[in-house]
């Protein structure tokens, strides 16, 4: 499917040359260790960084130390100019992030559409309201977000009825019912099959570069990180071992040491 | 002044000791069954009941005859709690949470009934404990022995329990099994062995709780309810499922008592409120409590899709209004104050069921609100001489109030945690309205609340009721249908999710739970007026559970539910209260047949029926996929 | 001889949706079989059936001849069955040590003998942190103790849930040697998988499902060979 950009859209893309989300020195301690080191890192607008690593090497408190979830005990995050250290995942959300989670969370007792409409009325800030029916508000909006991402035919569906690859696309389209300068997915393609894992990828790459959003994701599939990632950054005990293209950091011999191997068990590369 | 420091430390701490022997037991048993026993307080009164008759019949002179009598009444109720899990509780291992402490709540009812047919409805007193009937002289105040021996139980049994789970292998399957009991099963290890292991020795600590009360205190039929609520507030204080958090607990409540009844005995309560309250806002799971962890385990199925009522159910909506309208046409008078009970109770039922059902918050304590509706009436006539349309206005937001503060702290937790803690603060309403006797006249309530004499017919007030009651069930209903009760439910089904959208899930939950309690105090007002007196019974722990029959009679994910379940439940309580004098017992035994038999619900149940019937299965399919998926 | 596994017709609902329509296959001893397909296609709920935890609605499964639908969890993983689920489930807030004891069982003379010792030679990471609750261990050592842990009920048969879902590409390299070792030690694999390239390494034959059906059987090379079967159901 294509994305239509709006004249405004691609302003944003074009004039977008600094970082949306800058992280200096970004430390955490659980129970005196280090689960993350001193990390720094930059992510441009419309491009993707992946965030790989052993299990264990603090990818996990690294993006939960950016959505909220974790307070740094030191360093700082910032959203296009914008300090959002330590900020609550409600707060974050509302300074424009985006977040797909590994195990999709989406809200069963909804269609697929009322799930975008309940983002859309809480980004226009009329969660507390008790007038008026949640169901007529938005629709449009929800449709033109489920059309992007191709679910559009399957708006009265109930969340728990879909494939696993269509729920993951509904959480896609959840996360950019903000208008997000950055989206942040936690293993985006666990759990799916090879070709939907591409499909997926392809489809972020195409509406963050169009929309002018930076993406940053966690993930293990070499193949997904090698084809869709603009720049790896890769972790190992809570430290920042390699930063690089695609092409750099799978030959650096440090990392194939301590996370990709051989690659005789995920694709040879 | 020192002295008198030290007897009341040392009586707190003496009481302390059976309260830690049930709350430990109570939360060892939810540690792996994760069933929060009810009929905890009553093994405890049982074990006291069971070891009265039998250090009489042992000569209770003779030291054997007393310790044997213990003892043995620990390990006799320590059998009765295996028959109650062989009996109920394994055939509810599956079911929803809220459902098994239902279960449990009917095992508290049958107990009270068998117990008074057994014992009668006398206290009985105790003999003291042979070799523990002297006093020890401490700063010059005369000491029983006997509170030191109980002293020196708690850490004792708090080290035995230890030794059991650190260095035995029962003691590490039972820690692996709290922490994911499936997995144990599927390791090889006889899951149902052990959790009848497990409740019995939960059991026998709480008879043994019960028993070694004999010497202390008279026997008597209220013992149950009293330690199940202490109990609570024990675990909830301590942590549910830490056994050392438990005793720190009980000995913080323990001494509480002890000093609130010195220094300000009509605020004890209150006293243990704000500890629990401090507690609970710095460490939301307790002393020594940890966050819930099992909640992603996937056991609880999915909410289903909820789709706006269509024209049939509005249209049948409207028939039972307009039935409900043109009653008095025809009904005789007592039809027509049993049909204004049944509407109050809609109300009731109504708002529980908001908080409950698209709120996700299950209350135990509704009762409060709906007592609190009615004693803001009563007092509103009684202290201020109000006519009775202010006082129907004002007695709402005495509810409400009471909903912004209880609310506040109860929304920090969630599940069973929740549910205990609303029981708890029911408690404490219940108890201020019995022990605040100048305001509220205790136990003799407060007489003479009656209508405007232009409502003062049952015509008019039926239609009074009957207008205010389906206008606030419509406005609940129209707010869930709302964004804020879109929000709500948003929060229910997914809480990180819906951080992650902007939506502040404690404050969403808070608002719920005012609107809850207001809507109850709404209820409790007209239900004031309609008998012209308030008593401290209208928020006891029993009303509420009617509250809680009536929303999963009707099926908590329906809308209409509570309204279907209040009508189904009044009937069937008004028959059972003519036809028995121990209708405890048939009402206990009729939930737990109930939740054996309907675990969602009568109106749960045939809309599955029809479901199947009509052969969708997307609506049918829908709890399943997302907990596969959702892994 | 008897297969080690036979499965037929096996029918099982999961809440009240059909996941399982009839699965059948079977595994004969000492072989490393891939149960394989899409997420959702029934690949967790065939060996939870076949485990007890997912009460089967018909069908019928056999281990070593012996019908074992409809018993209890622990009878069949007794029986010589070890599971070792996809989500780890180690326990958390027991050692090393305590979650190896709790699958303790006696050993049987017809299946390899584990020890705690034993096992740590087959993971030297673990022999290093025998004290060390599970929460505090990192997502491939926590996937190594649970595997480890299964072995100390001394199985004849292992189910292996998706062993190398959220691991690292060298840890599930380690994993291929794993299970490559207890092939070794004459066990009866039968792992989940949707890593073409992991099962490839590891398993001798393939079973497909897809629907809660199974739609091909066949060895590794054969499934390699055909490659309307890999696209169709394997979205390679």
């Amino acid at each position: 499917m294509s994305v239509v950009m709006t004249p405004s859209q691609v302003a944003t893309a074009v004039d977008a040359s600094a970082p949306v989300l800058v992280v200096r020195d970004l430390q955490k301690s659980f129970g005196g260790v280090r689960a993350v080191d001193g990390v720094s890192f930059s992510v441009e607008a419309g491009t993707m960084l992946a965030l790989i690593g052993p299990n264990g090497a603090g990818k996990t408190t690294c993006f939960n130390m950016l959505n909220g979830q974790l307070k740094p005990d030191k360093g700082e995050v910032v959203l296009a100019g914008r300090p959002i250290t330590g900020i609550k995942p409600r707060a974050v959300w509302r300074m424009g992030v985006g977040r797909t989670f590994q195990i999709t969370a989406t809200f069963t007792s909804m269609t697929v559409r009322e799930n975008i409409q309940m983002a859309l009325i809480s980004h226009a800030g009329e969660i507390f309201s008790p007038f008026g029916r949640a169901r007529d508000k938005y629709r449009e909006a929800a449709d033109a977000l489920l059309g992007q991402v191709g679910m559009e035919s399957q708006a009265d569906r109930a969340c728990g009825v879909l494939a696993y690859g269509d729920l993951k696309r509904v959480e896609l389209a959840v996360a950019l019912a903000n208008q997000p300068k950055l989206l942040l997915m936690d293993e985006p393609t666990a759990g799916m099959a090879p070709r939907e894992r591409i499909e997926l990828m392809a489809l972020t790459a195409e509406i963050a570069a169009a929309k002018g959003i930076a993406v940053l994701f966690t993930e293990h599939d070499m193949d997904v990180v090698f084809t869709h990632s603009d720049s790896v950054i890769v972790l190992d005990r809570g430290r920042l071992i390699a930063h690089g293209t695609a092409e750099q950091v799978r030959h650096d011999p440090n990392v194939r040491a301590v996370y990709l191997g051989s690659g005789a068990t995920s694709g040879g590369h | 002044m020192f002295d008198l420091i030290l007897t009341q430390t040392l009586n707190g701490l003496a009481s302390a000791s059976s309260l830690f022997l049930v709350a430990s037991g109570l939360s060892i048993i939810f540690g792996v069954t994760r069933i929060v026993n009810f009929a905890h307080g009553s093994l405890y009164m049982l074990g006291a009941y069971i070891a009265w008759t039998l250090v009489s019949r042992f000569g209770p002179a003779d030291a054997l005859g007393f310790w044997g009598g213990v003892v043995l009444a620990a390990l006799l109720v320590g059998m009765i709690g295996v028959v109650i899990e062989v009996l109920i509780l394994r055939r509810i291992y599956q079911a929803p949470e809220l459902f098994q402490l239902l279960a449990t709540f009917g095992v508290v009812l049958m107990l009270q009934d068998l117990t008074l047919a057994t014992w009668g409805a006398e206290d009985k007193l105790g003999p003291r404990a042979p070799g523990f009937k002297s006093f020890v002289i401490l700063f010059g105040n005369r000491f029983p022995t006997y509170e030191l021996f109980l002293i020196a139980v708690g850490p004792l049994v708090l080290l035995v329990l230890w030794l059991l789970f650190q260095k035995t292998r029962w003691g590490t399957l039972v820690r692996a099994a709290t922490q994911d009991r499936e997995m144990v099963g599927a390791l090889g290890v006889n899951q149902r062995l052990l959790f009848t292991s497990v409740f019995f020795f939960g059991a026998m600590l709480a008879g043994l709780g019960g028993a070694l009360q004999l010497p202390r205190e008279a026997v008597n039929l209220h013992m149950d309810l009293a330690m199940i609520s202490e109990a609570f507030v024990v675990v909830v204080v301590g942590g549910l499922g830490s056994v050392t958090g438990a005793y720190l607990a009980a000995i913080l409540i323990g001494i509480l008592h002890a000093f609130g009844i010195l220094i300000f005995p009509k605020i004890t309560l209150v006293l243990v409120f704000l500890v629990m309250a401090v507690v609970l806002v710095v460490k939301p799971y307790g002393l020594m409590g940890k966050a819930p962890v099992g909640h992603a385990r996937g056991h609880g199925p999915a909410e289903p899709l909820l789709l706006p009522a269509d024209n049939l159910t509005k249209l049948a909506g409207l028939i039972g209004l307009a039935v409900l309208a043109l009653a008095p046409l025809v009904a005789p008078d007592h039809i027509l104050l049993t049909l204004t009970e049944l509407v109050i109770f809609a109300l009731f039922a109504a708002s529980l069921h908001f908080m409950m059902g698209p709120g996700g918050m299950a209350s135990f304590g509704h009762a409060a609100y709906f007592g609190l509706g009615a004693y803001g009436a009563a007092l509103a006539v009684k202290w201020l001489g109000a006519p009775m349309e202010p006082a129907l206005l004002f007695a709402p937001f005495l509810a409400g109030i009471a909903g912004v503060v209880f609310g506040w702290f109860c929304v920090r937790l969630s599940g069973v945690y929740l549910a205990m803690l609303t029981l708890a603060f029911a408690q404490i309403a219940w108890a201020t309205a019995f022990q605040w006797v100048e305001v509220t006249g205790g136990d003799n309530g407060i007489l003479g609340v009656w209508p405007s004499s232009w409502a003062a017919s049952k015509f008019a007030f039926y239609y009074l009721a009957l207008i205010i009651c389906a206008a606030s069930i419509l406005a609940l209903r129209l707010t869930i249908f709302s964004p804020l009760g879109y929000a709500l439910r948003a929060a229910r089904d997914n809480p990180l999710r819906s951080e992650a959208i902007g939506i502040d899930v404690m404050r969403i939950q808070w608002i719920a739970f005012i609107v809850a309690a207001f809507a109850a105090g709404i209820a409790g007002a007209l239900f004031a007026f309609f008998k012209g007196s308030v008593f401290p019974t209208y928020m006891a722990i029993p009303r509420s559970v009617d509250a809680l029959l009536m929303v999963l009679l009707g099926g908590v994910q329906t809308v209409s539910g509570p309204i279907v379940g209040a009508f189904a439940f009044a009937g069937l309580s008004e028959q059972l209260m003519k036809a028995t004098m121990y209708w405890r017992f048939v009402l206990g035994f009729s939930i737990v047949l109930l939740v054996i038999a309907f675990p969602r619900g009568l109106v749960g149940a045939s809309l599955l029926g029809l479901e199947r019937w009509r052969g969708r299965p997307e609506a049918a399919a829908k709890p399943v996929l997302a907990t596969e998926a959702g892994r | 001889m008897t297969a080690m596994l036979e499965i037929t017709g096996l029918d099982a609902y999961y809440s009240r949706a059909h996941i399982l329509q009839g699965v059948a296959f079977s595994m004969n001893r000492g072989e490393v079989l891939a149960l394989m397909g899409r997420n959702g296609a029934g690949k967790s709920t065939t060996m939870k059936a076949v485990m007890g935890l997912v009460p089967p609605a018909g069908g019928s499964v056999s281990f070593e001849g012996q019908p074992v639908q409809g018993r209890e969890p622990f009878e069949i993983a007794r029986l010589g069955i070890g599971y070792v689920p996809e989500d780890r489930r180690v326990f958390s807030e027991l050692t090393v040590m305590e979650n190896l004891s709790v699958a303790q069982r006696p050993p049987r003379p017809d299946a390899p003998h584990w020890t705690p010792e034993r096992l740590f030679s087959l993971f030297p990471n673990l022999g290093r942190m025998r004290d060390r609750p599970g929460g505090a261990m990192s997502g491939g050592e926590q996937q190594m103790l649970t595997i480890a842990r299964t072995l100390m009920g001394n199985p004849k048969l292992v189910l292996l849930d998706e062993p190398s879902e959220g691991l690292a590409p060298v840890i599930i390299e380690e994993m291929a040697k794993t299970i490559l070792a207890l092939k070794g030690e004459g066990l009866t694999v039968l792992i989940s998988e949707q890593n073409l390239h992991f099962a490839g390494n590891v398993a001798d034959r393939a079973a497909i499902i897809e629907k809660g059906m199974i739609r091909f059987t066949g060895t590794m090379d054969e499934l390699k060979a055909n490659e309307a079967v890999r696209t169709q159901y394997l979205s390679v």
